[in-house]
């Protein structure tokens, strides 16, 4: 099993998100993370997401978004062609017996400390999915409260851009 | 002009070609059919008993004429009785619109009287939909998705439009009816390494389906045929694309296909699949499908190349074009030791013919064929039936023949022989099972309100013989309610609701009755009577291979 990321640009429409979900959830696709925002232009909203699964899958999943006539491009993002990457809230129990190390390991991380009460730290952590992973196993030892993470942010290396590209 | 949105609606129908519709009136959509009204001389409206038998008789006008059939009806109910009309047309990939009513914009969202989310519920069977928020963007709308309907891979779209769109007013200007989307054909590169395949190939097989009749591409088909001296054969979707008595045509493959089709697609080594895609009721265990060859796959939509089956040479195009690519680079060649493998299979089939004596469901669909014009259009609904129609019926025009093969829908069947013989202003067959009739029977009270002439031949058995000839050979007899045991008589039926009818037992008096039938003026029913235990065969048990074929029925009854 591989893990793809795909951009989508898709036409600002009302319920073009759902549109794209629905076919994920009917075809059985297996998406770990999904994002939506607005773009450069009011006409295209931008919709990065990953899929765990084989090559054919993803070629299948790839054919199947080009038939939504709200899907104007799409872009397969590797790890050498685009940059990556995610952010991550985190709020743990404020424990004087564990505190110190929670700093250290939000030094190492270079995580900031957003707030802070006495029975509370909030951290916010920029980075690849891979970094959140680990910051997160390393504070499974302390009391997790809550956590947030923003899902995947990918932009091709370079000058090109997925308007350049449109299939309508 | 400024006009109301219902009128802007019933306008832009017509001007997108549109001569008639088929719907049911409430509540939210009565805008609609007061413009309906007012328009009465430039669009007909077949007011139907059902709004799901609506929906079946828009897609039969459209798989007869190929253009685009039209749905109207109203929100809530109307819409959800919609869907399972609407779901056989994506399956089928079959041009269609739908248009429901909505409670007014500013109640959506409130769970007011008979409001529904409908663009939500036919998300997933629909090629698109739109919810129209406002009457300027009405027109456009309708435009777009009659385009959408008929572009590319065909299938249905559905317009919510709100009861307040449909009296507000706005600007009107005719416009010419949209074309569809121009068709291409697959990448040269791709073509030339096809044409290899296909130069290569020692035993060809041409397999095509739906999308020979939506492209129009049957000449296309027969020239390479004769090209490669290739036997042809198809899935349900692509009967009556070639004519049945065609010397190269072996009939449809699959599940319940012709015996010297199937074998003749498991021996082939290079077989040329045309718009088709590969369901499981044609390959059986996908693992041992055709294992000796190569496939090469045309089709427009990209998604069903190597979505089931891997092919080897896959082209996404339109297939008349890319065929008419493809032609020129192909070598004539004679295949003798092929053409009697092939030859051979057919003898063998014939031996597997069912000759019995007596009131059979062959002799049955035979003694139909008798009286089948050229242009008449036969429809079936779903079941055993629609196997021995398949099997049997002798097919001539492309686009004669209406069958919901994706969806399997039981019911399909009267309202698309309404449809079809508004489609082609001809007396339509329907040939179906006392299961699949008594879904949607009540649309004989359309035929008869209209006088549409259609003949009826329900091949009675008294059970929903499918789901018995399952229970016979996989559920040890079980006949797990099955069973119908009721006490219809058929011809009283017909007669109640203003139409004719009768029942025959044997070939003669079914020829007698199809005579009187096709005499008579509006729908005529026969209720041909044929023994519980008819099987279809051959049958591929489901998931099985060549290897399991039963062709001849060896159950103890």
């Amino acid at each position: 099993m591989n893990r793809y990321t795909l951009a989508v640009l898709v036409r600002n429409q009302f319920g073009v998100l759902n549109r794209l979900t629905s076919m994920f959830r009917r075809r059985q696709f297996n998406i770990s993370s999904i994002t939506a925002s607005e773009t450069e232009s009011g006409e295209y909203s931008r919709i990065t997401f990953s899929f765990d699964g084989e090559e054919n899958g993803k070629v299948q999943l790839v054919n199947q978004l080009y038939k939504l006539p709200d899907v104007c491009s799409i872009k397969e993002l590797t790890a050498n062609n685009s940059l990556s990457c995610e952010l991550m809230l985190i709020k743990l129990k404020n424990d004087p017996a564990t505190r110190d190390e929670i700093h250290a390991a939000a030094e190492a991380f270079k995580a900031e400390t957003i707030d802070y009460t006495k029975d509370s730290i909030v951290l916010r952590v920029i980075g690849n999915s891979a970094k959140m992973d680990d910051f997160i196993s390393h504070m499974r030892d302390h009391t997790i409260l809550e956590i947030c993470r923003t899902g995947t942010a990918s932009i091709e290396k370079g000058s090109a851009t997925l308007r350049q590209n449109l299939n309508l | 002009m400024q006009l109301c949105g219902a009128d802007i609606l019933v306008k832009t129908l017509i001007e997108q070609g549109c001569d008639t519709v088929f719907g049911y009136p409430g509540g939210q959509i009565l805008n609609v059919y007061d413009s309906l009204y007012k328009y009465q001389n430039e669009i007909n409206h077949v007011l139907t008993a059902h709004e799901q038998g609506a929906a079946h008789a828009a897609d039969g006008y459209a798989r007869t004429t190929g253009k685009v059939g039209v749905v109207i009806s109203t929100s809530g109910p109307g819409a959800t009785n919609l869907v399972t009309g609407i779901a056989t047309a994506y399956l089928d990939s079959i041009p269609m619109v739908a248009i429901c009513g909505n409670v007014p914009t500013t109640q959506i969202g409130t769970d007011s009287f008979q409001e529904i989310d409908i663009t939500g519920v036919t998300l997933p069977i629909t090629k698109h939909n739109y919810f129209v928020s406002d009457v300027a963007d009405l027109a456009d709308t309708i435009r777009e998705a009659f385009r959408l309907a008929k572009s590319g891979r065909p299938g249905p779209v559905l317009i919510d439009v709100p009861k307040d769109v449909q009296i507000a007013k706005c600007e009107y200007e005719e416009q010419p009816p949209v074309e569809k989307d121009d068709p291409f054909a697959a990448k040269n590169v791709r073509i030339e390494e096809a044409a290899k395949l296909i130069n290569s190939a020692k035993r060809p097989f041409i397999y095509f389906g739906g999308g020979v009749i939506t492209g129009d591409a049957q000449n296309e088909v027969l020239t390479l045929a004769e090209k490669i001296d290739a036997p042809i054969g198809c899935s349900l979707m692509g009967l009556s694309a070639i004519p049945t008595d065609h010397p190269r045509f072996l009939g449809m493959q699959g599940m319940h296909g012709h015996y010297a089709s199937s074998m003749s697609m498991h021996n082939a080594d290079v077989i040329i699949s045309l718009g088709v895609r590969f369901n499981d009721r044609v390959t059986g265990n996908r693992t041992k499908f055709a294992m000796g060859a190569k496939i090469v796959h045309v089709d427009v939509d990209g998604s069903e190349l190597n979505k089931t089956v891997n092919s080897v040479c896959g082209l996404r195009g339109d297939v008349k074009l890319t065929l008419q690519k493809l032609l020129p680079m192909l070598n004539a060649e004679a295949k003798p030791t092929w053409m009697e493998t092939v030859a051979a299979f057919r003898v063998e089939e014939e031996s597997y013919l069912d000759n019995r004596e007596g009131l059979t469901p062959r002799r049955a669909i035979l003694t139909v064929n008798k009286y089948l014009g050229e242009n008449t259009a036969v429809c079936t609904d779903v079941g055993q039936h629609q196997m021995w129609s398949a099997q049997n019926l002798k097919f001539r025009t492309a686009r004669r023949f209406a069958s919901s093969g994706g969806l399997g829908t039981m019911g399909y069947g009267f309202g698309a022989a309404i449809g079809a013989a508004y489609g082609t202003g001809e007396r339509s067959v329907l040939i179906t099972g006392d299961g699949s009739f008594g879904m949607n029977l009540n649309e004989l009270a359309t035929a008869v309100r209209y006088n549409v002439p259609v003949v009826v031949v329900i091949m009675n058995n008294g059970v929903l013989g499918m789901v018995r000839q399952w229970q016979t050979l996989f559920y040890d007899k079980h006949y797990s309610n099955s069973v119908l045991e009721r006490k219809t008589d058929f011809a009283a039926f017909a007669k109640s609701f203003g139409a004719d009818g009768e029942a025959v037992t044997s070939p003669e008096e079914l020829d007698a009755a199809l005579g009187r039938a096709f005499a008579y003026e509006g729908p005529y029913i026969i209720d041909c009577k044929i023994d519980k235990d008819e099987f279809v065969l051959p049958m591929l048990p489901p998931g099985g291979s060549m290897d399991d074929i039963i062709t001849k029925l060896e159950v103890e009854l």
